[in-house]
């Protein structure tokens, strides 16, 4: 076990009268280097795992294991009753890290605050374009747009305004790009004339602190002996850098890691093995085939009725996802709050299905495109290999399919101007707000910017999801959604494919291992026995 | 010989200027921008598209971002990474001590198995020596890297346990990075287990990177000497009453070795090649490794950069062989 290399090597350093390596160390096989340490800049959860999740904390957080948000950095807050301003109660007597060159001499405030969020929003402030201008999440959650004005009140409270109610805003300031950074380093870092230091050598309040970075080889971190939660129970936390597969798997049974994210393929040897444990979790994604409604036949809701009718979406789980995956019904995976389990998917049923296309004109069929992406995603493993499952269940009902694909890049520019007739695509939540999902991949202004490639703009079901965003009442939101499904299903601007399950493999040892639906790996509350 | 040298370093610079260029074109004939791909599923809108473009001096036609680049290149600015945003030559410092140990070692194992191998094979022609080793050094030609690799993990790691799976060095090992070489530093660290572990790291993908040159070297040995042993002055030395060893270790390996540097030489451009790969499979922090990642982020800096670098090493090398070449093999020299 590793025990035993833990022992053989201090029973090593004994020898030799150097005392090393009694520590308890919890080695991750990760998936692949951070772009670097600076969370708001980058978009990929192996930058996150390595950055946001072990050094920073947010103002609030997921709770480990869930969709929801619980007080990190803010003890509380309140939303004002027309739903524009939020007032966060800032938690007292938070520590900062120290790193090479600094000490600090304050707990965490407001400063902070202000400063983490202006560095992204300001081109004046002075931090705007260290490393890189583009805050690409900060976008993309439209802050400019919807952020008004941030304001200290005190030392221990921070009021956000914003342009408009915006019901996900509480949960959008729990996702990575939130992360506090110290301004106190921040400062130090600017006068000293080396402002980009401040991304390489991070200071955070989280659990871990940054000891050393080795591209492509190792990160390494030690416990923070003040993180305002209690000092982990691992003292030192190792990522070795493992991109295949494979490997990873060998290192995990060869005991030179503890943790590790294995292959779908492996997953059935581990289960037999049984010497190692398995977490699932269902992931907060869909994958679906989106029908291109401004163009005929695909205008007619009868012939993506009888689209969803014609394919056998059992088959393409069991030969494709093989078993890291469940169909999928509603354009929300079922972690996600305001899931409608009423909704029925529709039957695999080619004779309906023809039926369906006689009434509407097409009797003996059309043909049409069908486009597979090029690259496998967590939540579609093997597009192409859906699309001839696709091809070959459409051909049954008179439906000609040619499956076509292009460069990654190239094939979501093209999907997203609408040159399709069937494209497949997919999504990943970021917040667990289900208007994440909801308003980003079906809503009218997303059929306009690109988003929604179904182009999909229906009245009574965009009614009912922008009337969700405008109040904070998650009885009458949950609601709202839950109408919103019935309405998406009935008129079918997608066949819905599937929800990819995520697995981490972990030895027996390691114990209090979450897996977070947004596909985090969390170090903090694991133990190793 | 001045005039050699200089002949041959003059050839250096269009080869250096076309790789620039290739690199260049090459990287931005691919479709896909790195905005784009950095935009994932989410899309990006078309006035943010621009802006980064901009930013990125990307919305200039390909004339002028070549010519842009040439000029930083003459101030040796490499540029940063897109995704990282480190400069490129400290990327490239940091990994190619990795690179480097692993070829380095990848070619004193195909020299040390492949040269004796190769001899044995020509000594003992047309025997079950000479079929076993070319029978073997043409299935090692053949091999696949990357499922010989996993082969060999699965046996040695995982099976037997004998060697560690992947990495340089253990986990449980803080190493300083002095030199780079991590074969130097842990000897430096004072713990022998840190040099102990390093070594056990690095039998594995040893193997598996020498596994083409010492085939070919060992093909190669063998030709050569077999010509060599053909001619007259062997026999002569033969009829002399030489003892065999002497015939066969000092006369014939001598002249038999000239072809055989060589491809020592020429393998370098492979064995770049064949890291790539073996990098990948053994998570070894390398440049090969690293350029795989920019090609699918189309992080350009860094291909470039990269490809340049790389570029500059074995020309390097090539040049410093055919440089020797001259020395060793005056007809060669005076040629020119």
């Amino acid at each position: 076990m590793r025990y035993k290399l833990l022992a053989a090597a201090s029973g090593l350093a004994l020898l030799l009268g150097v005392g090393a390596a009694s520590a308890k160390t919890l080695v991750y096989c990760s998936e692949g280097s951070p772009e670097n340490f600076y969370p708001a800049i980058n978009t990929t959860g192996s930058t996150f795992d390595a950055s946001s999740r072990p050094i920073y904390n947010r103002l609030v957080e997921f709770q480990i294991g869930t969709t929801n948000v619980g007080p990190g950095l803010a003890e509380s807050w309140q939303a004002s009753d027309d739903g524009l301003t939020f007032t966060f109660k800032l938690r007292k007597g938070v520590k900062w890290q120290t790193a090479a060159g600094f000490k600090p001499t304050r707990d965490f405030n407001a400063d902070d605050v202000i400063f983490s969020f202006e560095r992204q929003w300001k081109p004046d402030n002075p931090f705007f374009k260290v490393t890189s201008e583009n805050h690409s999440y900060f976008n993309d959650m439209s802050f400019p747009k919807l952020l008004k004005s941030i304001e200290k009140v005190d030392d221990l409270t921070v009021k956000f305004t914003l342009n408009q109610p915006e019901a996900p805003f509480v949960a959008d300031l729990a996702m990575d790009f939130a992360s506090i950074l110290s301004k106190e380093y921040a400062d130090l870092m600017l006068k000293a004339g080396t402002p980009e230091k401040v991304d390489q050598n991070p200071v955070g309040t989280g659990p871990f602190m940054l000891v050393q970075y080795q591209k492509d080889a190792v990160i390494r971190y030690k416990a923070h002996p003040d993180y305002f939660l209690g000092k982990a129970q691992i003292d030192d936390l190792v990522y070795a850098i493992t991109t295949d597969a494979s490997v990873r798997l060998q290192k995990l049974r060869a005991n030179e890691c503890h943790v590790a994210i294995p292959n779908t393929a492996d997953l059935e040897s581990i289960r037999k093995e049984g010497k190692l444990q398995l977490l699932d979790q269902p992931g907060m994604n869909i994958a679906y085939l989106a029908f291109q409604v401004e163009k005929k036949p695909f205008d007619d809701k009868r012939v993506r009725q009888a689209v969803n009718l014609a394919v056998n979406k059992k088959a393409i789980i069991d030969a494709v996802y093989l078993g890291a995956g469940v169909a999928a019904t509603n354009p929300i995976p079922p972690v996600l709050w305001s899931y409608n389990d009423e909704v029925k998917d529709y039957p695999y049923d080619p004779d309906k299905a023809k039926k369906l296309l006689a009434e509407a004109g097409v009797p003996n069929g059309f043909e049409t495109d069908l486009w597979a992406m090029p690259v496998t995603r967590l939540y579609n493993p093997n597009a192409k290999r859906i699309g001839e499952l696709m091809q070959a269940d459409l051909a049954k009902v008179g439906i000609k399919a040619e499956i076509k694909s292009f460069e990654w890049g190239e094939y979501r520019k093209r999907a997203q101007a609408g040159e399709h007739q069937m494209a497949q695509l997919g999504w990943t939540g970021d917040n667990g707000d289900p208007d994440n999902f909801f308003r980003v991949l079906l809503g009218c202004d997303a059929a306009k910017a690109g988003g929604n490639i179904a182009k999909w703009c229906h009245k009574p079901f965009e009614d009912l999801i922008v009337e969700a965003v405008r109040t904070t009442d998650m009885a009458k939101r949950t609601d709202l959604y839950k109408k919103a499904q019935v309405i998406f299903k009935e008129e079918a601007p997608w066949l819905t494919i599937a929800h990819s399950v995520q697995y981490l493999a972990a030895a027996k040892n390691v114990e209090g291992l979450k897996l977070s639906p947004f596909g985090a790996h969390i170090f903090y509350g694991v133990d190793i026995k | 010989m001045l005039r050699f040298v200089l002949t041959r370093l003059s050839l250096v610079i269009p080869t250096f200027v076309g790789v620039t260029l290739l690199a260049f074109l090459l990287i931005h004939l691919v479709p896909g921008d790195p905005i784009e791909t950095m935009a994932g599923e989410r899309g990006i809108d078309p006035a943010r598209h621009a802006a980064l473009m901009k930013e990125y001096g990307l919305d200039q036609p390909w004339t002028v971002q070549y010519g842009i680049y040439l000029l930083h290149l003459l101030h040796g600015d490499l540029g940063k990474s897109m995704i990282t945003h480190e400069p490129v030559v400290s990327e490239f410092t940091t990994l190619f001590p990795a690179t480097l140990e692993l070829s380095l070692c990848a070619v004193l194992f195909a020299i040390l198995l492949g040269l004796p191998a190769g001899m044995i094979a020509a000594i003992r022609r047309n025997t079950i020596f000479d079929h076993g080793i070319m029978g073997i050094s043409l299935a090692g030609y053949s091999m696949p890297i990357f499922w010989w690799g996993l082969l060999l993990i699965l046996l040695f790691s995982g099976t037997l346990g004998w060697t560690p799976v992947s990495g340089r060095i253990s986990a449980l090992y803080f190493i300083e990075p002095t030199t780079g070489f991590l074969l130097i530093d842990s000897l430096l660290s004072d713990d022998p287990g840190a040099f102990r572990s390093a070594v056990a790291h690095l039998i594995l993908p040893t193997i598996v990177l020498g596994t083409v040159p010492l085939a070919i070297i060992a093909r190669m040995t063998r030709s050569s000497m077999l010509e060599v042993l053909g001619e007259d002055y062997i026999r002569t030395a033969r009829a002399k009453g030489l003892a065999p060893f002497r015939v066969v270790g000092i006369h014939a390996l001598r002249n038999a070795l000239i072809p055989v540097i060589t491809i020592i030489g020429l393998q370098v451009g492979t064995l770049f090649a064949g890291a790539i790969l073996t990098e990948t499979i053994f998570s070894w922090p390398g440049v090969g490794k690293w350029l795989v990642d920019a090609i699918g982020r189309r992080d350009y800096p860094v291909l470039q950069g990269g490809v340049l670098l790389i570029g500059t090493v074995v020309m390097g090398v090539n040049l410093v062989v055919d440089l020797l070449y001259g020395l060793i093999n005056p007809r060669i020299r005076h040629r020119s």
